[in-house]
């Protein structure tokens, strides 16, 4: 075993169990509550009462860990597998049914951006509330302002309201204040997600010199990529139940399997999907160009991926992302930006979104691929491992290119010219 | 590394014992109110930018901003003037009418807002309860108490209105502190309450108007509660708004007031603080949950 190091976070059998309707936010009326009351004295005179088993789902079952101070620790599984309710249990925002956690340290949990801002406040008036809220005293965050609004890039606009503020530069805000923080344990839950390229690698740094200084964090996240820059240990949850723990390499790598297993369902059955759901994607081809589906690719060759959805509303676009073995991003696709190239196949009723490549320019080796449609700015359904493809070897402009070529992930069509023959 | 539940039983008494800022212990169980409290002092800054922030807000966005918290109770004063004082000829205890139903009218404003405003709160600040830890029974407090500020406001504009009358300065009027404390402290019991049964029954929303136009009548702001049968009093009096404004007009105008009745409002706003704070305690913990 590795040099043990003071916990940070034991958790010992922790368990969440949610009656069904809650879980989907609604919430019961009086007369609703008065039914069940007296469903359950007539069940009482039957016999032992236990609330009905179909009416509970187990978000975490006998969860045990125990995170050193220091560690960074990725947390990753699919859609609601109870990787949030965990950071919310550890927050404290919501107790477990039974089991406990101790925690050693002070605590700062970021479970949104800029909950707590009000659109009324100003710039400056928001930075104090919401770093009250999150658990800064008024006299650090008086210390830090000039940093928080320096890192937010809001000079200018200190004194306007928030509800004028781009979204950009509400969640910048949000995010300096929130990295400003200096706890000893930082709980992050996918707030990475949302902003620019250039902001999320700003925080990205920021996490890192967290992490750096010796502090705990736990990170929550979709993004493979992102979690095995930032974290060392990597803990996968599955159906409630921690299923692996290690290296972060190693659980990724174990993820990658699950989903592999998941991903040969149809796609139109699978669950573990989010977006809004008013279009929903129902297969994902793959084809070396021609209509026959394959899952089998060869560098240099045409590629030609089919996403069809079960209605179209005009206006909607897909994309999609390609991921290599590690679970890091190579490329995307995405119709919305489009080309004068592209073909609209108007009024045929087809439901199908073709993105068509002349020469696929992967290197060889196992790839997957995550898709999602957009409608009306929102995400409408989005499927992590929608498939998994192999990438056979194959030529580039005649040039060969072999399975273990070992760098990167893409070649490029290319000429040499040199010196002799 | 699997720990047998008699550790866990241990850990969870030192956790206890330790009760340092910096260690949490995380249980399915209600946390002591002890630590509830020491919790709640830990966080008393983030009450006062809650209440800072509610009435910015609030005057912020009003175009007559201050002038709100006087025209409330002035427009009912009116109305109530007109219909019970004029038409109805209501007894006013010798005193004008306008100012003896005002005397009334100021706290009790502040108990009825409050109370709106707390009951509702929950539910307005859902994103926060969902997303953020810290001590529930802020929300409903906060929301409390920015009517303060109005009440200042309009208890001001109330004093001016007494003088305007020709009533004189009493030494009473150092008791307005504690009686208005005393509005808080009914305002909080049922707000407390409420807030928590909102947060799982929204029907509550629905019954909240009605709930306070009833009260309205059943406290002697628009009447005398001398008007009452004498062995009705005691019953009368566990509303604790009858011995608040009862000792708001005894305060500033120095009309008759009975110990009984004080006595029995301010346990009646006791104890339905405690009913209060014992529902919120019981119900806090799956408000992230369901709300």
């Amino acid at each position: 075993m590795i040099l043990m190091r003071s916990p940070a976070i034991i958790c010992e059998h922790l368990n969440k169990r949610y009656r069904i309707g809650r879980l989907h936010n609604d919430f019961p009326t009086l007369r609703d509550s008065l039914a069940e009351t007296a469903r359950q004295v007539v069940a009482r005179f039957r016999g032992p009462h236990e609330p009905r088993p179909s009416n509970i789902v187990w978000a975490l079952r006998d969860v045990s860990l125990e995170i050193g101070q220091g560690e960074t620790v990725g947390i990753i599984g699919n859609n609601g597998t109870g990787k949030s309710t965990l950071l919310r249990i550890l927050s404290r925002i919501t107790r477990p049914s039974s089991g406990s956690a101790s925690i050693h340290g002070r605590v700062a949990a970021l479970l949104d951006v800029g909950t707590g801002f009000h659109p009324e406040l100003t710039g400056r008036e928001n930075i104090f509330l919401n770093g009250v809220i999150l658990g800064m005293s008024r006299s650090d965050i008086a210390r830090k302002f000039d940093e928080i609004v320096s890192f937010a890039e809001v000079e200018r606009f200190l004194d306007t309201p928030v509800k004028h503020y781009s979204s950009g530069m509400h969640l910048r805000l949000a995010f300096a204040i929130a990295a400003h923080l200096e706890p000893e344990i930082l709980l992050i839950d996918e707030i990475l997600a949302v902003g620019d390229a250039g902001f999320q690698r700003k925080c990205l740094g920021k996490m890192n010199d967290v992490a750096r200084q010796g502090r705990t964090v736990l990170f929550v996240s979709h993004n493979l990529g992102t979690v095995q820059s930032l974290c060392r240990r990597g803990v996968m949850i599955r159906e409630g139940r921690v299923a692996a723990d290690g290296k972060t390499s190693d659980t990724v790598a174990e993820y990658l399997r699950t989903l592999e297993e998941v991903s040969s369902a149809t796609i139109a059955n699978r669950v573990d999907r989010s977006g809004k759901g008013l279009m929903t994607l129902i297969e994902l081809q793959v084809s070396t160009g021609d209509a026959n589906p394959s899952k089998v690719l060869a560098t240099g060759r045409p590629a030609r991926f089919a996403c069809k959805v079960d209605s179209y509303r005009p206006g909607a676009s897909c994309a999609f992302d390609i991921y290599d073995q590690l679970g890091q991003p190579v490329t995307y696709f995405d119709s919305s930006m489009s080309s004068a190239e592209d073909v609209a196949m108007m009024g045929n009723g087809s439901r199908e979104f073709v993105c068509e490549l002349d020469q696929l320019l992967l290197i060889p080796g196992r790839y997957h691929i995550n898709a999602g449609v957009t409608w009306n700015g929102e995400l409408q359904d989005f499927v992590e491992g929608a498939i998994f493809i192999d990438v056979e070897q194959g030529a580039l402009n005649g040039r060969p290119v072999p399975r273990e070529a070992g760098y990167g992930a893409v070649c490029m069509p290319h000429r040499w010219l040199t010196p002799g023959l | 590394m699997s720990a047998t539940p008699e550790v866990a039983d241990q850990n969870r008494s030192t956790s206890q014992l330790i009760g340092n800022l910096n260690y949490v212990s995380i249980t399915a169980d209600r946390t002591s109110l002890s630590a509830e409290l020491g919790e709640f002092w830990r966080y008393r800054e983030l009450l006062y930018f809650l209440v800072w922030r509610d009435v910015k807000v609030r005057y912020k966005q009003t175009l007559l901003g201050a002038a709100w918290a006087v025209l409330q109770p002035l427009l009912t004063m009116v109305v109530f003037s007109l219909f019970f004082g004029k038409l109805a000829g209501v007894s006013s205890e010798g005193l004008p009418y306008p100012l003896f139903t005002l005397a009334a009218l100021v706290p009790w404003t502040l108990f009825a807002s409050g109370l709106i405003q707390a009951s509702n709160s929950l539910v307005a600040s859902q994103d926060l309860v969902k997303k953020i830890y810290f001590p529930r029974v802020l929300v409903p407090l906060a929301s409390l108490l920015s009517g303060v500020v109005d009440f200042v406001v309009a208890s001001i504009f109330l004093m001016a209105m007494a003088y305007w009358y020709g009533v004189t300065w009493k030494a009473q009027l150092a008791w307005l502190a504690p009686l208005t404390l005393l509005t808080l402290v009914a305002a909080s019991g049922a707000g407390l309450m409420f807030a928590a049964l909102n947060v799982r029954y929204r029907d509550i929303q629905q019954v909240i108007p009605y709930l306070v136009q009833i009260w309205l009548f059943a406290s002697p702001v628009a009447y005398s509660g001398h008007m009452l049968p004498r062995k009705w009093q005691f019953v009368y009096a566990i509303n604790p708004m009858v011995g608040v404004v009862e000792g708001f007009r005894w305060a500033i105008l120095g009309s008759p007031i009975a110990l009984s009745t004080t006595s029995i409002s301010i346990l009646a706003a006791l104890i339905m603080l405690l009913i209060g704070i014992a529902y919120f305690r019981s119900a806090e913990s799956e408000f992230a949950d369901i709300v």
